[in-house]
């Protein structure tokens, strides 16, 4: 831009330039690109989970199947669920970016309760399954369907863990440098388990109740 | 020179709010969650009531809504694009797809063709057997 100038001064030249050299990245980037390498190692674990179940999905073992088992209102409703805790956790990201402390604490802790409400619902829907036979020891489709929903409630419930001891840390220490990095991590595992919940209604709970 | 250090200062400043909240605002989230209703809805609509009647086609769209959801998802809600973290965090994502392809669609191949040519007629037999255990 300053090239296209008659006559910029030195001064004004060498700032140009030096904020076009500058242009380059923080240390604290370290912490979210290291997160989402994390994220990405996770995203394996998940992939070969799903591997299982497909390769295994289909071996009833004379016991019952998907269409038998599945109750689509009760996903559905799971779902939703974990749809909402993304978006008030994503209204949380917004009141942190305005430095407003109690109404982000408040957003988390209702993302905290909605990811309450999607673990009840699918221990009521495990035990519910244990109880009618349908255990993970029934079928190799039963195994590998409970490792794999069960590895995302587990994921879940440490996410749970995590946003209670944030609060915890922010309610103490306040919105310092160090905790907006945290809740920063905290909203990519929140979001990427969302990612993966994706994955697990289309492939196991949808196409599991086809003929 | 010292303006130069102000610059530099100033400009750090920014890059750094920028950098470690980037992209979220308020619309950008209702967006997205308005795509990600819109793209759960219609798959549990198309298999609730029954719409598709061809269990290859209706996978295939199934399948087709679950990476577009995906998409949104990285998106709107992980923020993802191709410069953020200076495009480290695209090169890990298009690694990791690779590998996941390759999990995903080797094992379904090899296992499929192992239970084709491997065990003539044993599926039958085996789930006739499984039924006759104590």
């Amino acid at each position: 831009m300053s090239d296209m100038h008659a006559t910029p001064s030195a001064a004004l030249a060498e700032n140009q330039t030096q904020f076009w050299m500058t242009k380059d990245h923080h240390p604290e980037n370290g912490t979210l690109l290291g997160f989402w390498i994390y994220l990405m190692s996770d995203c394996l674990i998940f992939a070969s989970l799903f591997a299982v179940y497909g390769v295994l999905g289909r071996s009833y073992a004379g016991g019952p199947s998907g269409a038998d088992l599945f109750e689509l209102p009760l996903v559905a409703l799971n779902t939703t669920m974990l749809l909402l805790s993304s978006i008030t956790y994503g209204f949380a990201v917004l009141e942190m970016q305005k430095n407003r402390r109690g109404t982000m604490m408040a957003w988390l802790i209702i993302t905290g309760l909605f990811g309450l409400a999607f673990l009840g619902i699918e221990m009521y829907e495990f035990a519910h399954l244990i109880h009618e036979g349908a255990g993970p020891q029934r079928s190799a489709f039963l195994s590998s369907f409970f490792t794999l929903v069960g590895t995302h409630g587990l994921h879940v419930t440490f996410g749970i863990v995590w946003l209670v001891t944030l609060l915890v840390q922010v309610g103490k220490h306040g919105l310092t440098g160090a905790n907006k990095r945290r809740i920063m991590c905290l909203s990519m595992f929140w979001h990427f388990l969302d990612v993966v919940w994706i994955g697990v209604f289309t492939f196991v709970y949808l196409m599991g109740v086809l003929p | 020179m010292s303006a130069h250090a102000e610059s530099h200062d100033h400009h750090d400043h920014d890059h750094h709010d920028d950098e470690v909240v980037s992209h979220s605002t308020l619309g950008g989230y209702l967006l997205g969650f308005f795509l990600a209703v819109v793209l759960t809805a219609i798959p549990f609509w198309l298999v609730m009531g029954k719409v598709i009647p061809d269990t290859r086609t209706i996978s295939v769209v199934l399948l087709s809504f679950a990476a577009i959801q995906i998409v949104v998802h990285m998106i709107y809600f992980l923020h993802m694009d191709t410069k953020s973290q200076g495009g480290w965090n695209m090169l890990a994502l298009i690694f990791t797809l690779i590998l996941v392809v390759i999990t995903l669609s080797g094992s379904i191949w090899v296992m499929f063709h192992m239970n084709a040519n491997m065990m003539p007629g044993m599926s039958h037999d085996m789930s006739q057997q499984v039924k006759n255990l104590p």
